[in-house]
């Protein structure tokens, strides 16, 4: 996933989005953002100059579906990219005692499995973007309001941990068409539900590893950077803007880990 | 003789007997309690013959259970698929099953079946990785639901209302292939077939 920060307005179409796709409840006080839950959150960021500099941008913050060093196979895979160093991982993966999340090295997904879940919040405490949150309460859904539910998301209940999926379902019956089919899943057949709410485009979603796919040219864009990239978690969410101040807020610029900043250096990017 | 050895008493081989013969009746017990406890039995609101169903129809299971065009399945057919052949006012057979059945086609009204492989809500099962991709044949999982005459009563776990087991099961699942719903088994499968299981291939 791409992410043009100077195409974001920060309307927060994305989040609804996210949260009528997902089945996301309201709960009684939503204002208390601790304890709410928001899978694809904008955070908003400015220059820090007085009136007549003042520059602010939006940071729409999905999962990031960390690879860390993890392994995996590019041909076959849907986001795949080469792993940084094998010493990193995903943050919450590795935590996770009672193994309801996984890192699947064929997809490049983060999975995250509410009924395994134990509730001991140590992923939410792992995770360095904040993606991951918890259920403190059971979502009141109003009389009627179940009978409008995604049927292809299971809804979660008080205790347990949730997070983004990069709207797994999505993939899953793109999947099953292509094998009826007998085709492959195009670039098309699967975006997310963010992506497709984004007024402005500035989500643009597919594989990185395809060089057919739109997202794997951007990537290479020199205005492209992730979030706290000097944590090698190897994020799949890239972001890109053509104001330096954004950049370097984002905690990306230390040139030993931004593999960009050194191929820059190089003089040519690699990938 | 020490107290030892006089507090020490001598088990007589009737009193091994004795042991054993109580070890058997309380496992039997167990065996036969435990279940009738765990399950309760719903009644499926009609009776149905796969058997004589399968005779009628040309293309095998998928007559009446068949993928959709956009990949997902259809499950259990809907009363339209029903009325494809049965009329209201003119009965294939008789009794009172037939004559329930025909209500529910007078109304064009679904049929209530209690469904023997619904999964729970967090299971995500693809009928089309597994048929169309992997050609699989449905007795596979469904064990010889579709040569049945009639309808078994429909068993659910009391704690967590989920079915107990696709088609039929013998005690410790010795009778044919595995018919149960538990999670280790579609694990063995994809162990065994080197299908990825990654959390997210069976779970939503």
């Amino acid at each position: 996933m791409v992410i043009d920060l100077d195409k974001c307005t920060g309307c927060g179409a994305c989040s609804v989005a996210c949260m009528s796709e997902n089945n996301i409840g309201v709960l009684h006080n939503e204002t208390d953002k601790i304890r709410s839950i928001t899978w694809l959150r904008v955070y908003q960021i400015d220059n820090g100059k007085a009136f007549p500099d003042t520059e602010v941008a939006f940071i729409p913050r999905p999962c990031m579906h960390c690879q860390g060093g993890k392994s995996g196979t590019p041909g076959q895979a849907f986001f795949q990219e080469a792993p940084m160093d094998e010493a990193a991982h995903p943050p919450c993966v590795s935590v996770c005692p009672a193994t309801a999340t996984d890192y699947d090295e064929k997809t490049g997904i983060v999975s995250q499995i509410p009924t395994r879940c134990i509730g001991c919040r140590y992923c939410v405490a792992a995770c360095p973007y904040h993606a991951r949150y918890f259920n403190w309460y059971d979502v009141p859904w109003p009389k009627g309001t179940p009978r409008a539910l995604s049927p292809f998301v299971s809804p979660r209940m008080r205790g347990v941990v949730e997070k983004c999926t990069f709207c797994y379902q999505r993939y899953q019956s793109a999947r099953n068409k292509a094998l009826v089919d007998g085709s492959e899943v195009g670039e098309m057949d699967y975006q997310t539900a963010c992506t497709e709410a984004c007024p402005s485009g500035a989500i643009t979603f597919g594989q990185l590893q395809n060089p057919k796919h739109k997202v794997h040219k951007l990537i290479s864009s020199e205005h492209t950077f992730r979030l706290l990239e000097k944590l090698q978690t190897n994020p799949k969410v890239y972001y890109m803007s053509k104001r330096e101040w954004v950049r370097k807020m984002a905690d990306n610029y230390v040139t030993r880990h931004n593999k960009f900043a050194q191929a820059a250096a190089q003089g040519g990017h690699q990938q | 003789m020490s107290s030892h050895q006089q507090g020490k008493k001598q088990r007589s081989r009737a009193d091994w007997i004795l042991l054993f013969v109580g070890l058997v009746i309380g496992s039997a017990f167990g065996f036969w309690a435990t279940p009738t406890i765990l399950y309760a039995e719903k009644a499926q609101p009609l009776q149905f013959n796969h058997k004589l169903h399968l005779e009628q129809v040309s293309d095998s299971c998928k007559s009446c259970h068949s993928l959709r065009e956009d990949g997902s399945f259809s499950g259990i057919p809907d009363i339209k698929s029903c009325k494809e052949c049965h009329e209201a006012d003119s009965p294939m057979g008789d009794g009172a099953n037939e004559a329930a059945f025909l209500e529910y086609v007078k109304k064009d009204k679904p049929i209530p079946w209690q469904v023997y492989s619904r999964q729970p809500d967090c299971v995500f099962f693809s009928h089309a990785a597994h048929t169309a991709s992997a050609g699989l044949e449905c007795n596979k999982c469904h064990g010889d639901h579709g040569q049945t005459t009639k309808l078994r009563p429909y068993e659910y776990n009391r704690l967590t209302g989920y079915s107990r087991d696709i088609w039929g099961t013998g005690p410790l699942g010795l009778s044919g292939p595995p018919h149960r719903m538990k999670m280790d088994d579609c694990a063995k499968c994809h162990d065994e077939n080197g299908v990825n299981r990654a959390c997210f291939v069976c779970h939503k």
